[in-house]
């Protein structure tokens, strides 16, 4: 009776020390978040998202009139979205095609190649991706520092992630889907593009958006290849500002280290609209 | 059943065809037979006996595993079937399939025309509008689907689903429908709509439906094929087969001793 | 016709991958090939890193120890408290809302950028290890292992707690059958047949921590010393990288390279590991 009561109390025990363990475990993301809305919120302003980085200068002379330092981040808001809107513009055609082949060649051992390949690309840090890019895109084509580096840099990041998810959820289909479409005479070609494809739409659109937020917040490729940059600068070949480049000099500048809580909580926001809206995708659309 | 086939009521000549999965593992093997313009052909037989593979077979829908090696031949209008492209012999002979299969990704009047769409066949939109409404009339789908034609996603139950995917092949007007089991995944009263269906569109459509419920063949179709292990055991008048049949093996299967 | 040129530029694609890969390689062996030529496999073993160019001299010892100390650092830290969240989505609450809700959290874990952690851990968490007394400046080892710790939390829960959902559940049933407490199936059914694939969950933690660059590098210290305790300053391979790359050419640019080499060997390896054991599970 008594043995039977001790596991009984050792079972509750258990249970309450995991359920602390998790809260210990999460406690950082609140505070995270707390930190970034209770110091950045209220510089979240128009200016924020209109107005260029200011430099160390502008801020000393603000700082030493007494007035506050004035700026945003529009430089790097619109270089995120060119650097980034760049990368998946290469990495998403290409991934797509590349996760067809996958899924319709599965044991072909040109496709096991493939798939190991795949999978190292989704290992290698992202500092390695960025000394790659700048010894292709910025020594050999470019000739210094440019956006287009940094949008090598991060496409191939996301190539790993547009490739498994087009091929999973090309795999979910029925093969009958493919069947019906080729029984009426169709293509093959048309049977995957205007059937396959847009059957397995929701799990390739939440793959595409988390491989867009998983690169959105990447700071250091970009410090290898991007580098920043003081204006708006719309020149891919050109040195180009990027959300997380501006918060790296942030903190690296005493002067402007007021700026890095705004930044980084409307990074977080962005990260978070593409997690989100990733996940919201593939609930409402799933396909029974 | 002669060697010409100048008779002007035959669709489909099958002549010793025989189809390999893998090296002498035979499917199907040497099959002869004249299938009848506007009548019901069934081909019935125990799983395994190579019924399906055959149907598959009619609109070359093997091609899709490289590994099946078909011998023999197909023809239609005189025209051997494996000697001209692919994607024409689909579009003369329809294909329905075992479970529904509509397109999940179209609408209700997207999939009557997918056909047209997905070939790149153009057409006004009110001959869209007529050959979707006269197709969703002939499959008896029209009234219960008509004020939802064109949203995506909508909920058909399995019955409806299968005459929309009738509806989808029928669509293009072909020569031959095969059917593949078409209702073994459906209810009572869905199968009894879908043979209803059947009756009625064999005026306008030659058909050849694979099942392995002897009632559906004896009550839609006029011939009948027995199939057992890879061989056509028995091709006949659906009446005489079920009433008197030549051979031993096909009483007994009609009699439900094995299958 | 239009289908072969597709069936090509499919291949094409694959092709193209193949060649991003063997890309990477050539590109990193071949910078990496000034500093293996004048250091031979002393760089790896010299623990002398000194861009001075009176003595110029360049080992990366220092880095591949800090890279190994703080990842197996993550991953022994990583262990105790994945492990819980893991169990809750996968077995306690396996299928409701809650464990939707826990993974939902824990993947916006996963989501926040790496330069926030290293904010969060430079304005939160070091203030905390230096009231501890742990160390003067609150940077080194322990905090960069603390910070990455957290960043591979996630990835260790959500594919662990897989390998926990997949446990049948006849085995689990047999076991309650039987009276045993939802710990005693734990015990006796889940950490059996789920082990070998939580391990693998952590391995592949840990590969993501080997790589991790920002909040490591600004927490670590910045030191290019091997460290001597937990609490000391040290550098990343990742770190150095971050930090030196921008100003740096010929031999110490080569140097660089050579240690995104190693990196890359060294997280291949680590990864390979781990999908070799997943890929057995499934199997």
């Amino acid at each position: 009776m008594n043995k039977m009561k001790y596991r009984r109390y050792k079972d509750k025990a258990f249970l309450y020390l995991m359920f602390l363990i998790t809260i210990i475990a999460i406690t950082p993301l609140a505070s995270i978040i707390f930190e970034l809305v209770a110091k950045g919120f209220n510089q979240l302003n128009i200016s924020f998202f209109t107005e260029v980085a200011p430099t160390t200068l502008d801020s000393m002379l603000a700082k030493s009139t007494g007035n506050p330092v004035k700026g945003g981040i529009a430089n790097g808001i619109v270089g995120t979205l060119q650097i980034v809107g760049i990368a998946s513009l290469m990495a998403i055609p290409l991934g797509v095609f590349v996760g067809i082949y996958l899924a319709e060649n599965s044991n072909k051992k040109f496709s096991t190649l493939v798939s190991f390949s795949t999978d190292l690309l989704a290992g290698i840090p992202s500092i390695v991706y960025g000394i790659i890019a700048y010894a292709w895109i910025v020594i050999k084509i470019t000739d210094g520092y440019s956006g287009f580096a940094g949008s090598v840099a991060l496409s191939i990041m996301m190539l790993p992630l547009v490739i498994r998810s087009t091929e999973e959820s090309i795999k979910m289909i029925p093969a009958s889907l493919k069947e019906a479409s080729l029984a009426l005479g169709t293509s093959y070609r048309k049977t995957i593009l205007r059937v396959i494809l847009p059957s397995a739409m929701s799990g390739l659109f939440t793959g595409i958006l988390l491989s867009i937020s998983r690169v959105i917040g990447e700071t250091a490729p970009l410090i290898l290849t991007a580098l920043g940059s003081q204006v708006i600068n719309l020149d891919i070949t050109k040195p180009t500002s990027a959300i997380p480049l501006l918060i790296w000099e942030f903190y690296n500048d005493p002067y402007l280290i007021n700026m890095i809580w705004s930044s980084s909580l409307f990074l977080m926001l962005l990260v978070l609209i593409f997690n989100i809206s990733a996940k919201q995708i593939s609930k409402r659309w799933a396909i029974q | 059943m002669g060697n010409t086939i100048n008779n002007n009521n035959i669709a489909l000549h099958i002549e010793d065809l025989s189809i390999a999965y893998t090296k002498d593992k035979y499917a199907v093997k040497g099959i002869n037979a004249d299938i009848y313009k506007n009548t019901i052909t069934a081909i019935m037989g125990p799983s395994g006996c190579g019924k399906s593979t055959l149907l598959r077979a009619i609109n070359r829908m093997h091609e899709l595993y490289p590994e099946i090696k078909v011998t023999g031949n197909i023809l239609m209008k005189d025209q051997n079937i494996f000697k001209i492209n692919a994607m024409e012999v689909r579009q003369k002979i329809g294909m329905v399939f075992q479970r529904p299969n509509p397109f999940p990704s179209m609408s209700i009047y997207e999939n009557v025309l997918a056909g047209y769409s997905l070939n790149g066949i153009k057409l006004k939109k009110e001959e869209k509008d007529r050959i979707v409404q006269e197709v969703l009339e002939d499959v008896g789908l029209w009234e219960e689907v008509k004020d939802t034609l064109h949203k995506k996603r909508t909920a058909l139950s399995g019955g409806q689903q299968q005459r929309l995917c009738i509806a989808r092949s029928i669509a293009m007007k072909p020569d031959i429908l095969l059917l593949d089991e078409p209702t073994s995944a459906l209810d009572p009263i869905s199968t009894s709509k879908i043979e209803e269906l059947l009756m009625k569109l064999k005026d306008k459509f030659t058909i050849v439906i694979v099942t392995h419920n002897m009632s559906q063949a004896a009550r839609i179709s006029e011939y009948s094929m027995f199939m057992y292990l890879g061989d056509l055991i028995e091709y006949d008048l659906t009446k005489k087969m079920f009433t008197n049949p030549n051979d031993k093996r096909t009483e007994q299967y009609l009699t439900g001793k094995f299958g | 016709m239009k289908d072969r040129l597709f069936k090509i530029s499919l291949i094409a694609t694959c092709a193209l991958v193949l060649l991003i890969m063997g890309g990477i390689i050539y590109t990193l062996a071949k910078g990496a090939l000034p500093t293996f030529e004048e250091y031979g496999l002393g760089f790896i073993t010299s623990s002398d890193w000194n861009p001075n160019p009176n003595n110029e001299h360049y080992g990366a010892l220092p880095f591949i120890a800090g890279t190994l100390i703080t990842s197996t650092l993550a991953l022994l830290l990583c262990i105790p408290l994945s492990f819980p969240i893991a169990i809750f989505t996968g077995y306690y609450f396996k299928g409701t809302k809650v464990a939707s809700i826990i993974s939902d959290i824990v993947d916006m874990l996963a989501g926040v950028p790496s330069i926030v952690y290293g904010l969060w851990g430079f304005y939160t968490l070091r203030p905390i290890i230096v009231d501890l007394g742990l160390s003067q400046q609150g940077f080194g080892i322990f905090t960069a292992s603390i910070i990455l710790t957290i960043m591979i939390i996630p990835y260790a829960t959500s594919l662990s707690s897989e390998f926990i959902k997949m446990v049948p559940n006849d085995l689990k049933e047999a076991a309650f059958a039987m009276g045993s407490t939802k710990l005693e199936v734990i015990q006796k059914v889940i950490f059996p047949s789920a082990s070998s694939g939580i391990i693998a969950s952590y391995i592949l933690a840990m590969g993501r921590a080997l790589g991790e660059t920002m909040a490591v590098t600004m927490l670590i210290g910045n030191v290019n010393l091997i460290p001597t305790s937990l609490f000391s300053s040290g550098n990343t391979m990742a770190s150095v990288i971050a930090n030196q790359f921008g100003e740096a050419d010929g031999i110490k640019l080569s140097s660089l390279i050579a240690i995104g080499l190693l990196l890359f060997f060294i997280t291949v390896v680590i990864n390979t590991i781990g999908r070799l054991i997943m890929k057995k599970l499934k199997v």
